[in-house]
């Protein structure tokens, strides 16, 4: 896939811009304002070279809440006052999905770290929160999709919405996967120590986590 | 507990940071009563705490908060972004640090004879009282209300806050015996 200007801006500029975004769309109270930005943002997938489908990706898990909220909003509070919260809530997802997909994680998390380094006299290690962050947005699809899987599975067998049937397993799964992603990054990296100086993050940042809680899950 | 962190506490920080993300796919449950949607979010930081303890616990909530801050909509309803923290609950949120750390330590401290109960007990102090204590001032200040009436208003959401402590103290058994995370406390200085 071809770079973007979005591809090319740097990191540190589009997280800014996201979290001064995000917080900016608290405050639009008319709904066809807001309906606007939607459109907006949703006009800069095809500028950033991201297909429809990228796009209906980034909305689809969030589609039953959506219609579960616009009905409820609608039917206690109003259909305009409905109207601006889903508008909202799919402006937020797709700005922050636009972020996410025109960034590399490896980008993000530099960037993250760039930002920690005046901390490290207080016994902050950048090294070691910038990979906390990327491994929980590797983690963040992976657990959602994981917990959709189970969910179906459950409900095959007529366990239905019970939030224990469907957290359970969930999380002895992901605890186990957990020892093998750590074995991986540590594999990768060649040391057991993420305080080694000389370790380059993006080393750790290429390795795929993804590719390991899949190969658990079989 | 050694002071520093491992790479395998990274990983499951940044996993129960994503896992307390994913509960927010779960649609609420509105109480039909009281009104007040339900969701399955704030077992987030019981579970941190019962099972990854009180240090890892509270670092993986730090975590989904600045996961938060950063724009990812990944709080219940679909929110983030810095915007969340402006908002008259932003104690029931930034609460969820404490919260954890209290869980995991009271976990920490009664892991050998732990049962359900007790992780319940556990789960509901440091997931309720704690969290009620910093959220309900902070929303009274924010929202200018008699601290009376800002606890009345937040007891509406204690059904379901024990309903999530005791699926906790479940869940946390069931993972203390299949996969135990937590190490116990040696009386050895730290």
């Amino acid at each position: 896939m071809s770079r973007s200007i979005l591809h090319r801006l740097p990191a540190g500029l589009k997280l800014t811009a996201l979290a001064a975004a995000g917080s900016a769309v608290i405050w639009v109270s008319d709904w066809r304002v807001m309906v606007d930005l939607l459109l907006l943002v949703a006009l800069a997938f095809p500028v950033a070279r991201l297909g429809r489908g990228a796009l209906v990706q980034q909305l689809r898990p969030l589609l039953p809440m959506l219609v579960v909220l616009f009905l409820a909003q609608g039917l206690m509070a109003s259909w305009t006052e409905a109207a601006l919260v889903i508008a909202r809530i799919a402006t937020l997802v797709l700005m922050a999905g636009l972020v996410t997909l025109t960034t590399r994680t490896e980008d993000l998390i530099a960037t993250v770290e760039r930002l920690l380094t005046p901390l490290a006299p207080l016994g902050v290690n950048p090294g070691k929160v910038s990979l906390a962050f990327s491994l929980a947005l590797r983690f963040l699809p992976v657990i959602a999709e994981e917990a959709e899987r189970v969910h179906e599975a459950q409900s095959a067998r007529g366990l239905g919405n019970s939030p224990l049937a469907l957290a359970l397993p969930l999380i002895v799964r992901v605890l186990k996967s957990a020892e093998d992603i750590a074995d991986a990054i540590e594999a990768r990296s060649g040391h057991d120590d993420p305080d080694c100086p000389q370790e380059k993050p993006q080393r750790r940042a290429r390795f795929n986590p993804l590719a390991a809680l899949k190969t658990v899950k079989e | 507990m050694s002071t520093s962190l491992s790479t395998r506490d990274i990983v499951y920080i940044a996993l129960f940071a994503a896992l307390t993300a994913a509960l927010a796919l779960f649609p609420p449950i509105t109480i039909p009563l009281v009104g007040v949607p339900i969701t399955a979010q704030s077992m987030g930081p019981m579970l941190a705490g019962a099972i990854l303890g009180a240090k890892r616990g509270a670092l993986s909530m730090v975590l989904l908060l600045a996961l938060v801050a950063i724009g990812l909509p990944i709080l219940a309803g679909g929110r983030g972004g810095l915007g969340v923290f402006a908002g008259p609950t932003v104690g029931f949120l930034l609460g969820w640090i404490p919260a954890a750390w209290v869980v995991g330590l009271l976990h920490e401290l009664g892991w050998r004879k732990l049962t359900v109960i007790g992780s319940f007990t556990h789960a509901m102090i440091g997931g309720i009282i704690v969290l009620y204590a910093i959220g309900v001032p902070v929303l009274a200040v924010h929202a200018s209300l008699p601290l009376k009436t800002a606890l009345f208003g937040s007891a509406a959401f204690i059904p379901g806050d024990l309903i999530k402590a005791a699926l906790t103290g479940v869940i946390a058994m069931a993972v203390k015996r299949a996969h135990p995370i937590i190490e116990v406390r040696q009386s050895q200085p730290a």
